[in-house]
This record gives C-alpha cells, structure tokens and sequence, in this order.
C-alpha cells in the first residue's frame, strides 16, 4: 500500500514538472474556467427568470448542482481524461505490453499514471461555487462532510463509467474521442435532475448514472439526500467500479499484444 | 476544373475509408454531439410550467432544428493540424502539389458522411420523443417549412460551416509558432457554446444580452441557420451579410498566417 502511495507521488511529480514546460497554459485554463463558470451560470440564470423554479430548486440549490458539476469537469481533466487518452495511445502503438509487465496493477498505473495541473482550475472554480451555495443555504458541518463523501462516490461513478468505455479500446484500437462523449454526456449534469422530463429523469438515473453524479451528491451537501439515495450512490459507485475491474480483466483475455 | 474534381473526389475516397476503419469512433462523435438533446430535455420541461415566451413544442423543434445544424457544423481541424505539426507529419503533405487545407476540408465532408445514419437513428428517437416538435401544439403550428426556407437553411448551414472551419483553421495555424493551440482555442469555442442559441434559444435571453450577441459572429452560427430550418423570420440579409463578411475577412487572414507560418516552420522531423 505504501509502495503505491509513494509511487503515485512520483508519477504525479513527473507530470506536473512536464506540464510546466507550458506555463503559459495556467493563464489559459484560468480564463477557461473562468469564462465556463460564468456562461453556466448565464444559462441557469436564464432558467430562472420570470420566477420560474426548475425542478423546484432555489438559486443556490442550482448551484450546488452546478458546482459539484464543475468540480468533476476538473476530475475529469487532471485525471481521468489524460488517462484515458493514455491508454488508448498505448493500445494502438503496442506499448500497453511493458505496463503489462510492471509489478504492479495494471489498472492502477492506467488509471493514475498521468496528472494534468491544468483542470484544477476547474476543481478550485467547483469548489468555491459549491462553499457560496453552501454559505447562502447555512449547510450544517455534518451535511457538509456526508456531501464531500457523497461527491467523491459521484467521482468514482465518472471514473468507473469512462474506464469501462476506454477499455473497449482493447477491440476498436483507436478510441480517443471517449473523453469528448463523456464531457457531452455528464454536461447533463449541470442542471438538477429534476429539470428533466420523466425520460431522460430515468435514463439519466437508470442507464448513464449521471444523477448519482452530481444531482444526489449535490442534495447530500444540502442535507436533502434522503438515506435511500445515499444508499443508491453508494451501491451505484460500488457496482460501476466492480464492473470496471471486472470489464477490465475480460478485455485483457482478448489483447494480442502488438508484436504477436 | 475536372483535375480539381478529380483530385476532391479522391481526397474523400481516401478521408472516408480511413474514417471507417475506425467505426466504433464515429459512434463516439454521434454522442458526443448530444448537448442540443440534452438542453431539449431541460427548456421543453421548463416550457411546459408556462413562465417562458416559448411553448415546449418550439422549443423541442428549436432545439431538434439545432441538433441538425449542429451535425453539419462540427470542426476539429485544429485537433488535426496541431498534431500534424507537433509531430512533424505536416512536412510530407508540404510536398504535394495541393495545399492540404482541401484535404482536411474534405476529412470533414467525410466524417459527417460517417455519422449521418447514427444522426438519422438519433433524429428519428427524438422526434418519437418529442411528437409535438412537429405535430405542433396550441402555439404553434406543425414543422412545415417552406422550399425557400429549407434552402435558405441548407445555406446558412454551409455558410456557418464554413466560418467555423476558416475561423478555426486560422487559430490552428498559430501551431507553428505554439504548441498548444487547441487550448487557446477552447476558449473561442466557449463563446460559440454560450452565446450562439447552442444551450438556450435567443428567444429567453434578455433584451440587452440578445441584442449584444447578435453583433457577433456566434448567432449567426447556430440560432440564425436554426431558425431557418424552423421556418420561422429570421433577419435573413444581415444573417447572410455577416457569416460572408467574417468568412472574407478571417479567409484573408488565414493566407497570410499560412504564409508567414510557412516561412517559420522548421519541419520537425524532416
């Protein structure tokens, strides 16, 4: 365990001091994060107006969702994204061979190898939407602590639903645009689930779990989670990451190596 | 001209056959060009509570009309191009005789070609969905419009594809002077989400906000060919005059950087 602790260490180390050859790049993922956040919140302004409440939600219940939204857009660019595109990368030029060979879990290397700094931004952005909402809705401490578990479960659900996808990449090789359909697809998450009609309410709890994403953590963080739903993010997390694990192991059955 | 049809011609054999090698990408594509579906759930929702300008059967037909213009205006050139130069494989397609530039255009021809039955799958889902889209309800009539509305759509359609690629291309020309140019593109790709109709009809914007965009060029690039397709009134002239103006000038651009690009390209890998 503490092998894989200081490894991650270094493996972070070395990606932040290769992504500092790009200085530049904070200036612009500050302005992206910036201009993304302030167009979010246009857009759920908008829904807003004339006294319209979507979903039954107040102002700064909508921001909680968007927040926790924001706040995963950030995961999904530090680590889940470079990873992704890592593997795929591996696959298609042969060398998925020597992680194969590491003495270590190939999963854990695919899944945490890579660290981009730029989507922080994204994180700290996420982070002080969520504290405002928080602040204006006066979230109790204990609420506060069940929301941060509940938005890690909800991190997990992300990683586990786009590992899944980029393992596929085992059969079509060349898969890279698996980040740009997971983007499209948790942009659901922005607005609170109950802003849907009653299909895409289920398709987005049921098939693509894009509600224990962000709607259920976010309503943990409000103290509004009731314990059945509590349970379900849990049991969701759970089951995409055994899946995941499990897919994973599958797949490899049918890798051929590039030299064979 | 025929040498020119010729050499298209070929460009899109050898662009649609690379595409389809890899097919299960362009599934991926399809989905990832579902944010027009998604907003269609979230405005035909909040129509329905009565407190919008729009009932749900606009906004289900807005946003289907979006989704379509949507299919046609997707460019990733600079996705393309920054590779092409980082990795030093732009020096090869230096050699031929043709700018490249028709070679990517064509790549784009290509894959909307490789995503239209997906799109077609996805289309005919959502008007099942959505049945008043084109049924129509008590505010607006069912989706019937005119030839020259239809025409004036498929226009403005090429119109916006065409500013988004020359606008797009131009900002990946700065490759050969940075390496990370998708990122500061990312950011003109923000004000194209945001203010052009993609995730909210201009219809709900206030009256100051809609009057500031539509002195840009985003509108023009979704609301405006929309619009159309809805055939609905739309200020047709300024929509035309605008997306030309921007292409002519972004086109004059775009020569000289790719000159001045050209000059400054140390061909890595050669």
């Amino acid at each position: 365990m503490r092998r894989y602790g200081k490894t991650l260490c270094r493996f972070w180390g070395v990606s932040v001091a290769a992504e500092m050859e790009y200085r530049a790049n904070f200036v612009i993922s500050c302005l992206t994060t910036v201009l993304t956040l302030g167009g979010a919140l246009f857009t759920v302004g908008l829904l807003f107006q004339n006294g319209h409440t979507p979903g039954g939600y107040s102002w700064p219940a909508a921001l909680t969702v968007l927040g926790v939204y924001t706040l995963l857009d950030g995961l999904q660019q530090t680590l889940l994204a470079p990873n992704r595109a890592a593997l795929t990368e591996h696959v298609r030029s042969g060398t998925l061979d020597f992680v194969l060979l590491k003495p270590m879990h190939a999963q854990f290397w695919l899944s945490l190898r890579r660290f981009s700094p730029w989507g922080l931004t994204d994180v700290a952005g996420g982070l002080a939407l969520v504290a405002y909402a928080g602040w204006c809705l006066g979230v109790s401490p204990r609420a506060a602590l069940t929301g941060g578990v509940a938005v890690l479960l909800g991190g997990v659900i992300l990683y586990a639903v786009g590992f899944l996808l980029a393992t596929l990449t085992i059969w079509f090789v060349k898969l890279y645009n698996i980040t740009i359909a997971m983007s499209a697809l948790l942009e659901a998450g922005r607005y609170p689930i109950q802003a849907y009609p009653a299909v895409y309410r289920a398709f987005f709890t049921a098939v693509l779990p894009v509600a224990f994403m962000t709607s259920v953590p976010a309503a943990a963080l409000r103290g509004e989670a009731g314990v059945w739903w509590l349970v379900g993010l849990a049991a969701v997390s759970g089951a995409t990451f055994g899946a995941s694990c499990l897919f994973w192991r599958f797949a490899l059955r049918f890798y051929t190596s590039a030299s064979s | 001209m025929t040498a020119w049809t010729r050499r298209l011609r070929a460009f899109f054999g050898i662009e649609y056959a690379l595409m389809l090698t890899y097919r299960a990408e362009i599934l991926l594509w399809a989905v990832a060009t579902c944010l027009p579906l998604i907003m269609l759930g979230v405005w035909s929702q909040a129509a329905e509570s009565g407190d919008f300008v729009r009932s749900p059967a606009w906004m289900a037909r807005y946003f289907i009309a979006v989704f379509l213009v949507r299919q046609v205006t997707i460019v990733w050139v600079i996705h393309h191009f920054e590779f092409l130069v980082v990795s030093g494989r732009l020096s090869p397609q230096l050699l031929l005789p043709v700018d490249p530039v028709w070679r990517y255009a064509v790549a784009h021809l290509a894959e909307q070609a490789c995503r239209l039955p997906i799109v077609v799958v996805m289309l005919i889902g959502c008007l099942l969905l959505f049945p008043t889209a084109w049924r129509g309800d008590a505010a607006v009539g069912p989706w019937a419009p005119g030839l020259g509305a239809v025409a004036g759509g498929v226009l403005a359609c090429m119109a916006a594809f065409t500013l988004r690629f020359v606008l797009q291309y131009t900002f990946a020309l700065l490759a050969f002077w940075v390496e990370r140019v998708a990122a500061v593109h990312e950011l003109v790709y923000l004000l194209i989400l945001f203010a052009s109709g993609m995730v909210a009809p201009l219809e709900v914007f206030p009256a100051a906000a809609r009057d500031a965009v539509l002195w840009t060029p985003f509108p023009w690039l979704v609301w405006f060919p929309a619009k159309l397709l809805m055939g609905e009134s739309a200020p047709v002239l300024r929509g035309f005059v605008t997306l030309g103006g921007w292409i002519l000038v972004l086109a004059v651009i775009n020569r000289v950087v790719w000159r001045c690009g050209l000059k400054h390209h140390s061909a890595m890998g050669a």
